[in-house]
């Protein structure tokens, strides 16, 4: 029994880990600069696709074989989620913010279509297996204890990182871009670099989350980057945690996966016959509980701190 | 295939689009911001016909009429219980809202009618051959409505008060405001026309193809493209980018497997998106 | 317009302007940049925050009041930029200038063809499609559909060529001699301050001289500063 709780627990926090990158990463996208990425789900996935290809065994159905380290599987993943968001950055960021977001879900069913058909690359709708978990060797039996303390300390990682840039010039500059777009888009040239920038690390955040969860969970496939999970999660998580606010983030992050792994638990109980359906009770009720919250709560469990309140300006229009 | 015969399919498919992106642009035009529950609006339309089509057996020329009725309602009542809330904010919470919504209404779809797709009919359609192209009875029933629709309003957008009003306020919304129109009547006029247009939409694409709870959100993107193409706030170039994307989804056969055709749209809107940002026709600019 | 004070957000613009237009008068308001000129006009139409001061609009306080309630009190306001609807024909533009009248629309649409004989062959045209001058007809008329009695201008020959720049201040001579109050805003100010009754020169969002149009042309102080000598 106390085996069974201690691997829930490594589960959930685990997991609860990989959503908390996520949310940092979108953080940076949105929280500082105001940039809709609703193709979060694309990110992670690339991240767990390059991570699994690079890292994983050689399978002659598809793509892979690299025999390459753990962390070089994490470097890339986050290099290839930040190289598709510096395509897609380039295209969208010169424009007004709606189209970003409607240009990111082309971008997540393009991959979502990639990952299902290419078989040579990704092995389809069968998935990638057998991707190695770091630290196995040196501590058997316990990869799954060693992924989480891994995982917490990329958050770490993200999280001073994030903190860091949030009260660097440059994130002042990204909230000066965020309160007044019209005027930061007069500044032309300038603004574009800082929002690229901005839109490119909050892609690398992401990428690495999908490489941790990749190289945790074992097994890879499209259905794991369903956007309810990957992407609307998220989003929900940073609002409900505090746009703009790290901690926030990261609060949010494990609150609302709580909440999500919590009510599966439940639904768990119901007959068989019914479990579809629960799901989808789930997702509503994940679906009022943003309502209520962009309606009584808009800044969030931990509304954002502005190093410098000088700064802030209004931002209701 | 023949070229004829997958441009005949782009009409069919554009008239869908065509339907759903007036909707689109007219929200964006008006309240600023882009409805990801759209697509979602033309599912629930698909699904309240096939309420009234299979389970009271009401024949479709009654259905489509329910289907418009309760999914004109359920646009006014998101509007008035969600988006209402949002109106002083910024139009961002509003598409984020929006997303929300989008998963509330295909959560419902799915409680109600489980994940899988349904047909209409499992009845099997004669094509009818004319100059040696196949058409479908549904097909010819999808573009002529359609046809009909565009005409009513036309009509309505050119010749009444809150039509011109409505175009107005998709032109320039402060200065409508500033000329004394009662901008909460116009934009229960824009969910109603759009409303009204995705149930009818949404049939029109469970007609052609299935019924499934993501029906909706596939197309969505196909209804941004066009929206985008024809303009923001237009809805005469909406119809057209509905007309150019669907063209180019089924043309797009002869060079592309067909698992990639959902990827046209997006296609389209980066080409345009770096050529011409305020669409064909220069819609509002920024 | 008394003693207002106020601006846009949390920062002042104006720091206690007052002014004045009797009935029937043109009163031209002129200044560098920066000086709060168009804030000033703003704040008589609601459209910028008035923290401290009155403006009265025949003895009732209008300060602060939402711009539709403000357009039934008879004031009507043409912006600078973005004062037509584009995609609407002229026709159009003006129906919707009229859009609260219950009736009567076509009369008065009717008068403003009479003022601005120009818009007459383009009625059908989308009002995005004319030129600058046209489009500023098109703005004005758009106001005057309601009658109003108080019409405000924010830099009607701004970006025109002087060949329209006086067109359009004839206009304006022609809409106050139906019986309108006109107030503008104008950086083309010796001009301006010729067709005016009075006017008023702002600075640093505070008055900074008053008078006839022609006495102020005449002033020294003001043609150095503020005509280009």
């Amino acid at each position: 029994m106390e085996a069974v709780i201690l691997g829930y627990g490594v589960f959930f926090l685990t997991l609860g880990g990989v959503y908390a990158l996520l949310a940092l990463g979108l953080n940076v996208q949105w929280g500082y600069v105001g940039m809709l990425n609703v193709g979060i789900a694309a990110f992670f996935a690339v991240g767990a696709y390059a991570s699994a290809i690079l890292t994983g065994p050689a399978d002659p159905a598809h793509l892979g074989g690299f025999g390459l380290p753990v962390w070089l599987g994490m470097s890339g993943a986050a290099f290839f989620a930040a190289l598709l968001g510096l395509a897609i950055g380039l295209v969208t960021l010169r424009l007004r913010s709606d189209y970003l977001a409607i240009a990111s879900i082309g971008i997540a069913e393009i991959v979502r279509l990639v990952l299902k058909n290419e078989d040579w690359l990704t092995n389809g709708v069968r998935g990638i297996a057998g991707i190695p978990r770091p630290f196995e060797a040196l501590w058997p039996g316990n990869g799954g204890l060693a992924m989480l303390l891994v995982v917490w300390g990329l958050v770490f990682l993200a999280f001073l990182l994030n903190h860091r840039a949030h009260r660097s010039p440059w994130g002042r500059v990204l909230r000066g871009i965020r309160d007044n777009e019209p005027a930061a888009r007069a500044m032309g040239k300038n603004s574009l670099a800082f929002r690229l920038q901005a839109f490119v690390l909050g892609c690398a955040v992401m990428g690495l989350a999908g490489s941790a969860y990749a190289h945790f969970v074992g097994f890879i496939s499209p259905e794991a980057f369903d956007p309810v999970f990957a992407t609307f999660l998220v989003w929900v998580m940073l609002i409900a945690g505090g746009s703009g606010n790290n901690t926030g983030a990261i609060l949010g992050a494990l609150l609302i996966w709580g909440v999500w792994s919590g009510t599966e638990i439940l639904t768990g109980y119901l007959p068989a016959e019914v479990q579809t359906q629960a799901g989808a009770l789930r997702v509503l009720a994940i679906g009022v509980l943003l309502q209520a919250i962009l309606i009584l709560r808009p800044e969030g469990l931990l509304p954002e701190r502005p190093p410098r309140p000088v700064w802030r300006k209004e931002t209701s229009r | 295939m023949d070229i004829l015969q997958l441009l005949l399919y782009g009409v069919v498919l554009g008239s869908i689009v065509a339907l759903g992106a007036v909707g689109v642009t007219l929200t964006f035009g008006i309240l600023g911001f882009a409805n990801f529950a759209h697509g979602d609006l033309m599912a629930f339309g698909a699904y309240v016909a096939l309420v009234a089509y299979t389970w009271l057996a009401l024949p479709l020329w009654l259905a489509l009429p329910a289907a418009v009725a309760a999914t004109v309602a359920l646009a006014l009542l998101v509007d008035a219980l969600v988006f209402r809330r949002f109106r002083t904010r910024r139009p961002i919470v509003l598409l984020i809202s929006s997303f929300g919504v989008a998963l509330i209404l295909r959560s419902l779809i799915q409680i109600g009618f489980g994940p899988g797709t349904v047909l209409y009919s499992t009845r099997i359609q004669i094509a009818e051959r004319f100059w040696g192209l196949r058409v479908k009875p549904d097909q010819i029933v999808i573009v002529a409505l359609t046809l009909v629709l565009v005409v009513l309003l036309h009509l309505f957008l050119s010749r009444t008060r809150t039509g011109k009003a409505m175009r107005a306020m998709a032109d320039n919304p402060t200065l409508a405001r500033l000329s004394g129109i009662d901008t909460e009547n116009v934009i229960r006029w824009t969910w109603a026309i759009g409303g009204a247009l995705a149930a009818v939409a949404g049939v029109c694409l469970g007609l052609n193809s299935r019924l499934s709870p993501e029906m909706g959100w596939f197309l969505l993107l196909a209804v941004f493209a066009a929206a985008i193409l024809g303009g923001i706030g237009r809805p005469y170039g909406a119809i057209l980018g509905g007309y150019v994307v669907g063209i180019c989804v089924e043309m797009s056969n002869l060079v592309l497997p067909a698992e990639y055709s959902p990827v046209v749209p997006f296609a389209l809107l980066v080409v345009m998106l770096i050529v011409r940002p305020t669409g064909l026709f220069a819609g509002r600019s920024g | 317009m008394e003693d207002v004070h106020g601006g846009y957000g949390e920062a002042d613009v104006l720091h206690g302007v007052s002014m004045r237009v009797e009935a029937h008068e043109v009163v031209a308001i002129v200044g560098s940049n920066g000086a709060g000129k168009s804030t000033a006009m703003k704040a008589v139409f609601g459209l910028a925050r008035v923290s401290r001061g009155r403006i009265l609009l025949d003895g009732a306080d209008i300060a602060n009041r939402q711009p539709d309630r403000i357009v039934r009190e008879g004031v009507c306001f043409v912006p600078q930029t973005e004062n037509v609807f584009p995609t609407l024909s002229v026709d159009e533009n003006l129906d919707i200038g009229g859009f609260t009248l219950k009736e009567g629309v076509r009369e008065r649409k009717d008068g403003v063809y009479a003022l601005f004989p120009d818009l007459v062959a383009k009625r059908r045209q989308a009002a995005g499609q004319l030129s600058g001058g046209q489009r500023q007809m098109v703005a004005m008329g758009r106001a005057l559909m309601l009658r109003p009695r108080l019409l405000l201008l924010d830099e009607p020959t701004a970006g025109l060529s002087p060949l329209y720049m006086d067109q359009i201040f004839k206009i304006v001579r022609d809409v106050n001699a139906t019986g309108v109050a006109v107030l503008m805003v104008e950086q083309n100010a010796r001009q301006a301050l010729a067709i005016a009754d009075r006017g008023y020169v702002l600075a640093t969002g505070r008055n900074r001289h008053e008078g006839t149009g022609a006495e102020l042309i005449a002033d020294p102080a003001v043609a150095e500063s503020f005509l280009g000598g």
